[in-house]
């Protein structure tokens, strides 16, 4: 049977988001398994030009919804136009990275046309022919096994969980503009207003370093911000420093946090509540420097060092940097 | 001003899950069972709306005895009325059912404005205030850190990946909550007595006209397996001074896990 995929491509300020390219090259894998069609969805004002460039992920078509009225997000006029490219290719699987902005439109859109839905996956595989879905569930302490049963179905993926594939910068593909009629919304963005304090957003980021209580206190973030800047790395936080007010509820990774799942996750005096560890349980490599050696984040690590982080951690900036100038 | 608060009651998330025989349930025997704390938010949002333009607030919450408790605390913070929406054929709902099914109760409530928490702890799939929204064909705005209301109209600033969107729109809709909104308040003394003294609604699906459409069978989504994660790999501790171990560490990094 060919499988259709229909990928909404999420973009901000005229950049493809990373997570949505890897939710091209995962459907693009799954389209070449079942001989289904990939077609990429850009909508957005004055992006005709960078619909273009998704031919790179081998896209069979790119379908462009370029109009003004959608160059400010709406929740109503997005989903009009995505429904409207639904009908139109009529996919097996609408696809999207699971995100802010996908937590608003996709369960909607869904909804709209009656269909299966199933977010934050970090796994699909097919078992006899059937498409299953796997999402974390209960701080990760439990993988929900998905079966989607609707002709149509709506998927959203984890952010750096799927292995990106490499562009491809000759591929040419089909490229068409939705026409779309824009109805009058009731509720829309008038301004995006930049984090301040954030120099690399943690939900996409592939190295994160995060500080708890074993830092002693708010003073010593630089010491941990340095050894992100080293690194290229997001800070991140726990839930007990965030509450104590040592740091804005933007950096908290864990449950009532972000998810995040890097490909190096570095814990500074985090004692490793499960509370944390549903957020960071997915990281491809953990470590843990904590001063306590019975510390729950132990039992997660790939690395571990019991010590003082405050004496460790500078050591630990100043060695990586030093090796990172040698490459 | 009319508010709809949609409340979830979920295992505590220090809660040990343990998968039951049949891999699609787990055993509820001595799990403490607790408002999804993004739930918190929008209760306490519905409160300061209240105290501010006076009005009424009902919380409406889906799922079987689990949920009394849950809702007598909700009641017990000062929201008037409670409606617990219990029925076997609703047992398992998945996101999309249990919206239709908050959407049938909501309906026709002449709310002003309907808040939930962003996500259900647990379930974690930031679906139904969407799903509610569409169903109830209203404006809505997600993961709301910020909210202001004057009139008929909303202000909300809403968390998306380093940044906030501000998103203006009109009532009634539906608002989802996020950390950051507010500071939830305990249950006073006095909140708690009262409480006992309001009644909870009981509707199942006759109640609600939905009798038979929304039944295991019929949903979109299937849940097959509840598994346990694969165990990580044990780990490598360093030993050394800290500077053997952070040279170590840094080292690993580099050559062993290749991912620096």
């Amino acid at each position: 049977m060919t499988e259709n995929i229909l990928v909404w491509v999420e973009q901000r300020n005229g950049q493809i988001r990373k997570a949505a390219g890897e939710v091209l090259f995962e459907a693009r894998r799954l389209c070449t398994g079942s001989g289904g069609k990939l077609v990429a969805f850009l909508a957005g004002g004055n992006v005709a030009q960078l619909a273009a460039t998704l031919a790179r992920y081998r896209t069979d078509k790119i379908l462009v919804a370029d109009d003004p009225s959608l160059e400010s997000y709406s929740t109503e006029r997005y989903t009009e136009a995505l429904v409207c490219a639904v009908k139109k290719e009529n996919p097996r699987y609408v696809m999207a990275a699971h995100t802010a902005m996908s937590q608003d439109l996709i369960p909607r859109a869904a909804a709209r046309t009656d269909s299966a839905c199933v977010t934050d996956i970090t796994e699909l595989r097919e078992e006899n022919d059937v498409l299953r879905a796997v999402h974390p569930m209960y701080s990760g302490k439990v993988l929900g096994v998905f079966e989607l049963t609707s002709p149509l179905s709506f998927l959203t993926l984890r952010p750096n969980v799927f292995p990106p594939d490499l562009p491809d910068e000759i591929h040419e593909s089909e490229m068409e503009q939705l026409a779309f009629n824009p109805a009058p919304v009731r509720a829309q963005v008038v301004a995006t207003v930049a984090s301040t304090g954030v120099k690399v957003e943690l939900s996409e980021a592939p190295i994160i370093v995060s500080g708890g209580r074993g830092i002693k206190g708010p003073e010593h973030w630089p010491m941990l911000q340095e050894l992100c800047d080293v690194l290229g790395a997001a800070l991140g936080a726990s839930r007990a420093v965030v509450d104590a007010g040592w740091i804005d509820h933007q950096h908290q990774v864990g449950q009532s946090g972000k998810t995040v799942s890097p490909k190096l996750y570095i814990a500074v005096g985090i004692s490793g509540a499960v509370q944390h560890l549903a957020g960071m349980s997915s990281s491809k490599v953990i470590v843990a420097i904590n001063n306590n050696p019975d510390a729950l984040i132990f039992q997660s690590a790939t690395y571990g060092i019991v010590g003082d982080c405050l004496e460790i951690v500078p050591k630990l900036t100043s060695a990586c940097r030093t090796l990172l100038s040698e490459s | 001003m009319k508010i709809a608060v949609c409340v979830k009651s979920v295992p505590d998330t220090e809660a040990k899950i343990s998968i039951l025989a049949d891999q699609l349930t787990f055993d509820h025997a001595g799990i403490k069972f607790i408002t999804s704390p993004f739930d918190e938010y929008a209760i306490e949002a519905a409160l300061q709306l209240k105290e501010r333009y006076g009005g009424e607030i009902t919380a409406f919450s889906l799922g079987g005895e689990e949920v009394v408790e849950v809702l007598r605390n909700t009641l017990a913070r000062g929201v008037d009325n409670g409606v617990h929406i219990k029925d076997p054929e609703f047992a398992g709902a998945d996101p999309l059912t249990a919206a239709k099914i908050l959407a049938a109760a909501i309906d026709g409530g002449d709310f002003q404005l309907i808040l939930c928490g962003q996500q259900g702890v647990g379930g974690d799939n930031s679906q139904v205030p969407a799903m509610l929204a569409e169903l109830l064909d209203l404006p809505q705005a997600t993961l709301v850190v910020a909210l202001e209301i004057e009139a008929d109209k909303f202000k909300a600033h809403c968390e998306i990946e380093g940044a906030h969107q501000i998103v203006q729109g009109t009532l009634p809709a539906v608002i989802s909550t996020g950390k950051g909104l507010n500071e939830p308040r305990y249950p006073s003394i006095k909140g708690v007595m009262a409480a006992r003294r309001k009644e909870i609604v009981i509707k199942d699906a006759a109640a609600l006209g939905l009798s038979g459409q929304l039944t295991a069978s019929q949903r979109k989504v299937k849940l097959i397996a509840l598994n346990a994660p694969p165990a990580r790999p044990s780990g490598k501790m360093i030993a050394g001074d800290p500077a053997t171990q952070a040279h170590q560490l840094a080292r690993l990094l580099r050559e062993e896990a290749k991912v620096i």
